[in-house]
C-alpha cells in the first residue's frame, strides 16, 4: 500500500465569515475525500464540521464543492487528483453556511412542503394496484434521487440569484412534480390538482432554460433535464396552447 | 442554573428511519400531537442503505406463500430463540404494511401481471421480497418521508400550521429519557447539533426508534448514527435489553480498498444467482450446510442452478443459507488460506447473468464497485467478507404494544427493539419489522399518551433536577480533564471499535471476551477525562464524546452476554462451545445497569411456544431445537404438517 501527503485547502468559518485554511494530511490507497476529512478531524482539527452518514453514496449527506465542482465527498476518490495538486473543499455555495462545510439546506425542505403529495386513486384499495413495469420505470428513475441537493446547488437560477429562490422550486422538486405527474395511478387531477399548471405557475418551471447543469452533477446519474424537466415543459406547453392536445392526453392517460 | 427551553407534545419519537417515521405517522393518525427527533437531516436515516427488499408473504410470485411459511422461515432463521408472538404478528401483518406503502406513492418493481414483484433471499422458502432494484430502503424511507409531508400538508389546510400536529426536529440528539417522580416517562432531553442549544420535549410517551450499534465495531456496514443511542437511553431509564450477544455479521461486505471495507454488498446478488468461490475456484458453501438445514438445500451445483428456474422440483443453493451460516463459512475459508488477495472470498455474478441484466437488477452494486473499487462486476468477481451489520438484541418489548419493560410510557421499535429475530435475522425481515412494529409502537404510544383522566393526556412532570443533571452531563466534555491528561474522543472510539472487532467479533472465545470487558472498563474510565476543543456549534468532536457513552454501554452488554452464553447459535459463535445447546433455547439474557455503573445480567425463561404455532412444524425438526419437555407429550398427529 502506498501513502503520501496531500495538500488541502478547506473553508473554515460560520455565518459571520471565514477563510480557506491549509492542511497537509496523509492519504492511503483507495481513499475518498471524506476519508481525508475524517483523518483531519481525528488528528488535527477535531471540530471541523461536515455532514455525512452512509459513506457509500446512498444518503446524499456529504455534499460540498471540491475545486469548485459540486460533489459528494464520499464518492470522490483521491486518485482522480494529481498527488501534488492542492485540493480545495468549500461548502455548497447556493445555501447559507452554518459552519465549515455544513450549510443550511432548509430551502429544500420548505420547497418539499409545497409540492402536493401523491393522491391515491379512490376506487382502488391496498393490494389492488396494478401497474406495468414499463409504466413505473419513468417515475422510478426520479425516485433514485438521494436528495443530496447538488442539483439545487449548481442550478444557476438560484446559485447566483438569491431573489429567485422564492419562486423557483429547483430541479429536485420540479423532478418530483414530473415523477408524480408520470405516476400511472396518481389521482391528483381527479382531486382538483393540476400538477403541470402548478409546475409552471407556482414552482417556477419557466425559469429553467435547460442548460443541464443539474444532470451533470447528479451522483445518481438521473437524466433530470432530458427525462423530467423537458417532458414536463412539453406537457405544460400542450396544455397551455392546445386544448385539443390536452383533452386527447387526458383521455389517453385514463387509468385502466 | 442552565436555561433550557421546553415544548409540550403527546408522543415523542426518537429516530426518523423507517420505524420512527412509521410510528410517527400512526401516532399522528391516532390523534396524538407527535414530534420526531433525528440526528441527521430528515430523509438520511440508515434505512436508505437497505438494499434487497421487504419480506412479506403477498404470494404474488409463488402462490403457495402465506404467513405461516414466513413465520416458519423466521423462526428457523432465528434458531427458535425468537419472541414467537412477534414473529407471528410480523408474518401476518407484513403484506398489509407493504400494500399500504403503495397507497402512499411507493413504486415497487412489478410482476408481468402488474403486481408487486418479489425476489428470492436467504432463508426464505419462496420469492418473498418486495423490492425496487437494489435500493428498496431508499424507496421505503422516501415514501414514509413523503407521507409525513403529506400529513403536514393536510394539517396546514385545516389549521394553517404545517407542524402543529407532526413536527420533525432534524439534527437534534437525545441524551436522556426523563421520568417523573413516579417513574413514568415525562419527556426527553436533547441538544440541537447546529447550535448546541438544549431543548426539553415534554411528553408522556416516547418511542425509541434509533436503529443499531454497528459503530462500536471497526468493520461495519452501518453509518455514524448507529451508536446504540436508543439501547443506552433505555438502559439508563431503567428498561432492560435482551439478547445482546446476537450480532449479525453480514457475509458480504466490501473488503478492498481499505477505506470502503465493510460497505454492504446486497444479498440480492446471491438471490439473483451470484455464487461464492474460494481461491481454488470451488463453490465452498456446499461444504457448510449444517444438519438442521440438510434436507432443504441442494447437494450439487447442478441442482442448485436448476432451482432458479424450477424451485418446486429442486432445492435452493447453499449460498442462500441464513446469513450467520454464510458468514462463518467465509470466515473459515479465509482462515484456511483459501481466501482472495485482500482477505475475502469471491462473489461472482459476471458468469451467471448477462451484463445488461446485472446493471438492471443490481444498479447500485454496479455503481458502487465501479466508483469505489474500479471493479466491473459484469466482467469480474467481487471480493467480499463479513461485516458487522445488525444487532438482533435490543430493548425488551411487549410483542403486541412495543412497550418496554418497567418504564411506563417508553416504547421501542425497529432494530433498537429485541426479540423478533431471535438469534439471527433473515434478510428482508428488517424492513418488514420496522413497518409492522413501527406502526404498533406509534399506535400504542398514542393510546397510552391519551389515556389520562377523562380521556385527556397522561400527566407527567419533568423534574427540574433531572434537566440540570442532563445539561451538566452534556457539557462535561468541555470542562477538561481535571488535572489528568486529556483524552481524545476519536482515539477512544477507534480503540473501542478495535476491541469489539478483535475480541467480541464473529468467532468468540472466553478469554478474549473477558479481556474485552477489562478494556471497556478502562475505556469508560478514560472517557470521563475526554476534553473537546471549540464550542457547541456543530462540533463533531463533542457529538462523538457524547455518543461514546452509549457505545461503551452497548459494547459491555454485548461482551457480557456473549461471555455468559456457553453455546453457539445464530449471531453468537463460541469457538469453545461450538454446538447449539437445546437447554439454552428458552433462555433470555437481560442486561440492566448496575449500581456500580456497569452492566448486570439476569437470566429469564421465554414463554412456551403456543401449540398451534408448534404444530406448523414437523416434530422431527422441532426436536433439533427444543428440549424434550418443551415438545410436550402430545403427538402433533400423523397427518402431514408444515412444509
Amino acid at each position: 500500500m502506498s501513502t503520501y501527503d496531500a495538500r488541502f485547502r478547506i473553508w473554515r468559518g460560520d455565518a459571520d465569515g471565514g477563510e480557506l485554511t491549509d492542511y497537509t494530511v496523509e492519504v492511503h490507497d483507495g481513499e475518498v475525500v471524506l476519508d481525508v476529512v475524517h483523518r483531519l478531524q481525528a488528528t488535527q482539527t477535531p471540530d471541523l464540521a461536515v455532514r455525512w452518514n452512509c459513506k457509500a453514496g446512498k444518503c446524499g449527506s456529504c455534499s460540498a464543492e471540491i475545486n469548485g465542482r459540486p460533489r459528494l465527498l464520499c464518492m470522490t476518490r483521491m486518485s482522480v487528483f494529481a498527488r501534488d495538486e492542492v485540493i480545495t473543499v468549500t461548502p455548497m455555495r447556493a445555501f447559507p453556511v452554518v459552519r465549515d462545510l455544513v450549510t443550511d439546506v432548509s430551502f429544500n425542505y420548505a420547497k418539499a412542503l409545497e409540492i402536493p403529495a401523491f393522491v391515491p386513486p379512490a376506487e382502488l384499495g391496498p393490494g389492488e394496484y396494478r401497474m406495468r413495469q414499463e409504466d413505473v420505470e419513468r417515475s422510478q428513475e426520479f425516485r433514485k434521487c438521494i436528495e443530496c441537493f447538488l442539483c439545487q446547488d449548481t442550478c444557476h437560477v438560484v446559485r447566483d440569484h438569491e431573489e429567485n429562490k422564492e419562486a423557483f422550486a429547483g430541479p429536485r422538486f420540479l423532478m418530483r412534480i414530473a415523477e408524480l405527474d408520470m405516476h400511472p395511478l396518481d389521482a391528483a387531477e381527479a382531486a382538483g390538482t393540476d400538477r403541470r399548471r402548478t409546475a409552471q405557475e407556482e414552482h417556477g418551471l419557466g425559469y429553467c432554460n435547460i442548460t443541464k447543469c443539474c444532470t451533470e452533477v447528479c451522483p445518481e446519474s438521473i437524466r433530470i433535464t432530458d427525462n423530467a424537466l423537458i417532458p414536463l415543459k412539453e406537457r405544460v406547453v400542450d396544455r397551455k396552447y392546445d386544448p385539443l392536445v390536452w383533452l386527447g392526453n387526458t383521455i389517453r392517460r385514463r387509468k385502466t | 442554573m442552565t436555561h433550557v427551553e421546553r415544548e409540550q407534545w403527546d408522543v415523542v419519537v426518537v429516530g426518523a428511519g423507517g420505524a420512527g417515521l412509521r410510528a410517527a405517522i400512526e401516532a399522528r393518525r391516532a390523534g396524538a400531537r407527535t414530534a420526531v427527533i433525528c440526528k441527521s437531516l430528515f430523509g438520511k436515516a440508515h434505512t436508505v442503505m437497505a438494499e434487497g427488499g421487504i419480506a412479506a408473504s403477498m404470494a404474488n410470485v409463488h402462490p403457495q406463500d402465506d404467513w405461516k411459511t414466513h413465520f416458519r422461515d423466521t423462526m428457523r432463521g432465528g434458531k427458535f430463540l425468537n419472541q414467537w408472538r412477534m414473529a407471528e404478528l410480523h408474518a401476518q401483518e407484513a403484506p398489509e404494511r407493504v400494500w399500504e406503502l403503495e397507497t402512499w406513492g411507493a413504486l415497487f418493481d412489478r410482476t408481468p401481471d402488474g403486481r408487486i414483484s418479489q425476489r428470492n433471499f436467504g432463508g426464505h422458502e419462496y420469492p418473498r421480497l418486495a423490492h425496487v432494484g437494489d435500493r428498496t430502503g431508499l424507496e421505503l424511507l422516501r415514501t414514509l418521508q413523503q407521507k409525513t409531508v403529506g400529513l403536514q400538508q393536510e394539517d396546514h389546510r385545516e389549521t394553517g400550521d404545517h407542524e402543529g400536529r407532526l413536527k420533525v426536529f432534524q439534527e437534534f440528539t437525545v441524551t436522556r429519557v426523563l421520568k417523573d417522580a413516579d417513574g413514568k416517562v415525562a419527556g426527553v432531553f436533547c441538544y440541537e447539533r447546529e447550535t448546541g442549544r438544549f431543548l426539553v420535549l415534554e411528553a408522556p410517551a416516547v418511542v425509541l426508534a434509533t436503529g443499531g450499534i454497528g459503530k462500536s465495531f471497526k468493520v461495519t456496514s452501518n453509518s455514524w448514527e448507529y451508536t446504540g443511542d436508543g439501547h443506552a437511553l433505555a438502559l439508563l431509564a431503567g428498561a432492560p435489553l435482551v439478547n445482546m450477544e446476537f450480532v449479525q455479521f453480514h457475509p458480504t461486505g466490501m473488503v478492498w480498498p481499505p477505506s470502503v471495507k465493510g460497505i454492504l454488498v446486497t444479498e440480492s446478488v446471491r438471490g439473483d444467482g451470484g455464487v461464492l468461490r474460494n481461491s481454488d475456484g470451488r463453490r465452498f458453501m456446499f461444504d457448510y450446510v449444517p444438519d438442521v438445514f440438510k434436507d432443504k438445500y441442494a447437494e450439487t451445483e447442478e441442482e442448485g442452478d436448476r432451482w432458479y428456474e424450477d424451485p418446486d422440483h429442486n432445492r435452493r443453493p447453499p449460498e442462500l443459507l441464513p446469513r450467520d451460516e454464510v458468514a462463518r463459512a467465509i470466515n473459515s475459508e479465509v482462515k484456511a488460506g483459501r481466501g482472495s488477495p485482500h482477505g475475502g472470498v469471491f462473489l461472482d455474478v459476471s458468469t451467471r447473468m448477462p451484463a445488461d441484466a446485472i446493471r438492471r437488477r443490481l444498479p447500485s452494486m454496479y455503481h458502487q464497485f465501479k466508483e469505489l473499487a474500479d471493479v466491473d462486476i459484469t466482467a469480474e468477481a467481487m471480493e467480499v467478507g463479513p461485516t458487522c451489520h445488525y444487532v438482533m438484541g435490543g430493548v425488551a418489548v411487549d410483542s403486541e404494544t412495543a412497550a418496554t419493560v418497567g418504564v411506563p410510557g417508553l416504547f421501542a421499535a425497529g432494530e433498537v427493539a429485541g426479540g423478533m429475530h431471535g438469534s439471527n435475522r433473515l434478510g428482508g425481515n428488517s424492513l418488514s419489522d420496522l413497518l409492522v412494529f413501527g406502526r404498533r409502537a406509534g399506535l400504542h404510544a398514542a393510546r397510552y399518551a391519551m389515556s389520562g383522566a377523562g380521556g385527556g393526556a397522561v400527566t407527567a412532570r419533568v423534574e427540574a433536577a433531572d434537566v440540570e443533571a442532563a445539561a451538566a452531563e452534556a457539557l462535561a466534555p468541555f470542562a477538561g480533564p481535571d488535572g489528568h491528561a486529556p483524552e481524545n474522543p476519536y482515539t477512544l472510539h477507534q480503540e473501542l471499535q478495535q476491541t469489539m472487532n478483535d475480541l467480541v467479533g464473529i468467532i468468540r472465545r472466553e478469554g478474549e471476551m473477558a479481556e474485552a470487558l477489562d478494556r471497556i472498563a478502562a475505556l469508560r474510565a478514560r472517557a470521563r477525562r475526554i476534553s473537546v476543543e471549540g464550542h457547541r456549534q456543530f462540533n463533531p468532536g463533542w457529538h462523538l464524546a457524547l455518543d461514546l457513552r452509549n457505545m461503551l454501554l452497548v459494547g459491555e452488554c454485548v461482551a457480557r452476554a456473549a461471555l455468559e452464553r456457553t453455546e453457539s447459535r445464530g449471531g453468537h459463535t463460541r469457538e469453545d462451545y461450538p454446538g447449539m445447546d437445546r437447554a439454552w433455547r428458552p433462555v433470555n439474557l437481560l442486561c440492566r445497569t448496575s449500581d456500580g455503573g456497569g452492566i448486570a445480567l439476569e437470566r429469564t425463561l421465554t414463554k412456551p411456544i403456543r401449540s398451534d404455532l408448534l404444530a406448523l412444524f414437523e416434530r422431527e425438526e422441532l426436536a433439533k431445537y427444543l428440549a424434550e419437555e418443551e415438545l410436550g407429550s402430545e403427538e402433533p398427529g400423523s397427518e402431514e404438517l408444515g412444509s
